[in-house]
């Protein structure tokens, strides 16, 4: 393939950021691309997720237990699977690769789910291989994202990247929805659909991002022989500053209750029609899109860390509205606030971590990074569950309010600390 | 790649688009002609006549009936995924294509007469209808309403054809478990079965992690959890006994074994089928238990049946079917 011979080369680097800082409004060539390409790959899985359950227990005979099953078997795996990806994508500066490994994963699993049939074994392994290329694709490109514009505007990148990331979550259903209509549920139509859309997306991958990052260590050598920066695993946990960005991400991550959480009181306190359940993620997943770039902005201007703590701040208040007698008005504000949270700290997180990192370590320090959080939050969910039946509904509501706000207030004093410069260039 | 040109990579990309494109497209209109219309009445001359098994099969969707062991089978009747019948009436379940999952419950006559139709969010799971034909209860999977994510939660109705009442969900009836009043947010109901008299029904419950089986009572519209581990109960056609499916294993590869509980001594058998059973049993008679098995090859289902005392084994009644129901 060509595009490997060329990871060295970069006759087709970014262009240099533009001098001067804030005059930048451009926003890098390869946040765009991978912007593309992870918009057309979130029509492609959102797709699939849509269709799954019914697929796998209307289409194919299983009881709703084997699908718990399966669909829960992965979840922990694709952690360990991020971290290797983001070793991997740091060795030699092979970031474009190991995404684009990911993203052709994933896209092919449709072909497996399309050729498994019923035969579980079959299912297991499609499955597994669309949560592996998802785990190893995710820190690459984050890295990519970081790499590729002045770290000033990362904010900004990060938020033009998820942006587009989500407007293909919110149209991945509902092109599922249409290929469902028109063939009166043929569910393979769909896997094929979600195929070639998912090929599409490594198309664009292969041809639109450069083929290494803008790293001066990377060079030649890369391809030819393994750079002698060797970089190890747990590498960036020595760096403090990264050690308490990932701290406060972990503590704050171990305070969230998970959406599916939210929903259901939101169903429950509303007493909602069935029928409207999907929507309350759509909502969440409109304002997160639409918050997204001006949530990266503000990052840009006033530091990271203060949407990042405030977005986790608008969660609290989530809490909070949950607390109350819920009015319709009331459900469209828990919706804009999880929209806000998620505006305010997904990318945001990236964007305050990548500059931390040393190039060479970027995938990395982000794959532990986001392992962390994810890790913390299944650790949150679990715990809130848990707390939901042993104590009630509103005793656990209570108690994720309490935990979130110490959790805030730790995470508040320990990155206000400016022991590191969060703009190394200013 | 990166070493084509701007315009030769969008030419790249152009191709693609109308390759992939042109491909999707291909598929779908294919599949929309293969698409097969879903025949939602029953032809005229298909009607519910005893004795007979019916049956829904599963090629085309239909419900069919054997008249007898030595001819095809007669399959006339209307698409139903879950098909059930008893005295003067039938109750269809049917799909309605796209998402959210949605589908009918449809009430029918003795001559498969659409007499009523109602629309729920969900996929059908359970049907029932009590032996005089007057009461009927059905099951409907939710999606998204769990808080385990994307898992299954169930939503049973009951319909009272003699008021025309409907209830849409049985989640609120009062609950007894170990002699107290019982509430959580979690109690999940499914896989009705009627009594004789149209008033005592039992059920499934699952709250917490645990499945009960409960006695309900209609018209005091209260439920008591009698006995642990029970689910998708089927009373006998005598009211003595119930063949259930009990969770034998934790896992996921083959959990459940099909049992029978008579009412009268409280015991449990299991019933001498040894593959993992996910169906609510149906009586074909007063000692014999059909029930739907998964293919060998995980397409579809074959209906089999076995003695109700635990003796026997079990035997192949209908290739490529689901749904069984024994009409007098």
């Amino acid at each position: 393939m060509t595009y490997l011979a060329t990871t060295g080369r970069r006759d087709d680097a970014p262009a240099p950021p533009p001098t001067g800082g804030g005059a930048g409004r451009r926003i890098p060539a390869t946040v765009l691309a991978l912007g593309t390409v992870s918009l057309v790959t979130d029509v492609s899985s959102e797709m699939v997720t849509a269709v799954l359950p019914l697929y796998l227990v209307l289409g194919l005979g299983l009881s709703p237990l084997q699908f718990g099953f399966l669909d829960g078997l992965f979840n922990a795996a694709s952690a360990v699977v991020r971290l290797i990806g983001g070793h991997a994508a740091d060795r030699g500066g092979r970031h474009k690769r190991i995404a684009g490994i990911g993203y052709l994963l994933s896209a092919c699993s449709r072909l497996g789910l399309l050729l498994a049939g019923g035969a579980t074994a079959g299912l297991a392994t499609a499955l597994a291989a669309d949560r592996v290329g998802k785990g190893i694709r995710t820190a690459p490109r984050d890295a990519l994202i970081s790499l590729s514009g002045p770290p000033e505007t990362l904010g900004r990148s990060f938020g033009v990247h998820r942006a587009m990331d989500t407007t293909g979550a919110l149209l991945g259903p509902l092109v599922a929805f249409t290929v469902l209509w028109a063939t009166a549920d043929a569910y393979d139509a769909v896997f094929v659909v979600s195929f070639c859309i998912g090929l599409l997306g490594v198309l664009v991958l292969l041809l639109y991002v450069p083929g290494g990052p803008a790293l001066p260590t990377v060079s030649l050598s890369a391809v030819s022989r393994p750079t002698p920066v060797r970089t190890k695993a747990l590498a960036p946990l020595r760096d403090p500053a990264f050690r308490r960005i990932l701290a406060v991400a972990a503590l704050l991550g171990a305070a969230t209750i998970g959406d599916s959480f939210v929903f259901l009181l939101l169903q429950r306190g509303l007493d909602l029609a069935p029928g409207w359940f999907p929507l309350l993620p759509l909502g969440v997943a409109a304002s997160y899109l639409l918050l997204a770039i001006p949530a990266g902005r503000i990052a840009d201007r006033f530091g990271r860390r203060l949407p990042f703590l405030c977005g986790h701040l608008a969660l609290l208040g989530g809490y909070v509205v949950l607390l109350t007698p819920l009015t319709p008005a009331a459900v469209v504000l828990v919706l804009v606030l999880l929209g806000v949270f998620y505006a305010a700290t997904d990318g945001v997180l990236m964007a305050l971590a990548g500059p931390v990192l040393p190039a060479v370590g970027r995938a990395g320090g982000l794959a532990l990074l986001q392992t962390g959080q994810a890790l913390t939050r299944l650790l949150g969910t679990a715990g809130f569950g848990a707390a939901w039946t042993l104590w009630g509904q509103r005793p656990a509501l209570y108690a994720a309010l309490t935990l979130l706000a110490v959790a805030l207030t730790c995470g508040w004093a320990l990155l206000r600390n400016p022991s590191h410069p969060e703009r190394p260039t200013p | 790649m990166n070493a084509l040109s701007p315009r030769a990579r969008l030419a790249v990309v152009l191709l693609a688009v109308l390759l992939l494109g042109g491909g999707s497209l291909g598929y779908v209109l294919r599949a929309r002609q293969q698409a097969a219309p879903q025949q939602t009445t029953a032809d005229a001359s298909f009607t519910l006549a005893g004795p007979r098994l019916y049956y829904r099969d599963g090629d085309t969707g239909r419900v069919a009936y054997q008249a007898d062991p030595t001819t095809a089978p007669v399959i006339g009747g209307p698409s139903c995924e879950r098909f059930h019948a008893a005295g003067d009436t039938a109750l269809c379940l049917q799909r309605r294509p796209g998402l959210p999952a949605t589908a009918d419950a449809v009430v029918l006559d003795r001559q498969l007469r659409e007499t009523q139709r109602i629309a729920l969010p969900g996929i059908p799971n359970r049907a029932r209808v009590s032996a005089s034909g007057r009461i009927l209860a059905w099951t409907m999977f939710a999606t998204g309403d769990s808080y385990a994510t994307s898992a299954f939660s169930t939503r049973t109705s009951i319909l009272n054809l003699n008021t025309g009442y409907l209830i849409k969900s049985m989640e609120q009836i009062p609950l007894t478990i170990d002699g107290t009043r019982y509430h959580a947010p979690d109690v999940n109901y499914w896989g009705v079965t009627f009594a004789a008299d149209d008033n005592r029904f039992y059920a499934t419950v699952a709250t917490k992690g645990r499945t009960y089986l409960v006695q309900g009572d209609l018209a005091a519209w209260t439920a008591t959890a009698l006995r642990e581990n029970v689910e998708c109960p089927s009373l006998s056609p005598d009211n003595t006994r119930i063949a259930f499916k009990k969770r034998v294993t934790d896992g996921p590869d083959s959990p459940w074994r099909l049992y029978l509980l008579d009412l009268r001594t409280m015991t449990e058998r299991p019933l001498a089928e040894p593959h993992s059973v996910d169906d609510q049993a149906a009586w074909l008679d007063d000692n014999t238990i059909g029930y739907a098995l998964p293919t060998p090859d995980g397409h579809g289902t074959d209906l089999w049946s076995v003695p109700a005392d635990g003796t026997g084994t079990p035997r192949l009644t209908v290739p490529g079917a689901s749904s069984p129901v024994a009409v007098l």
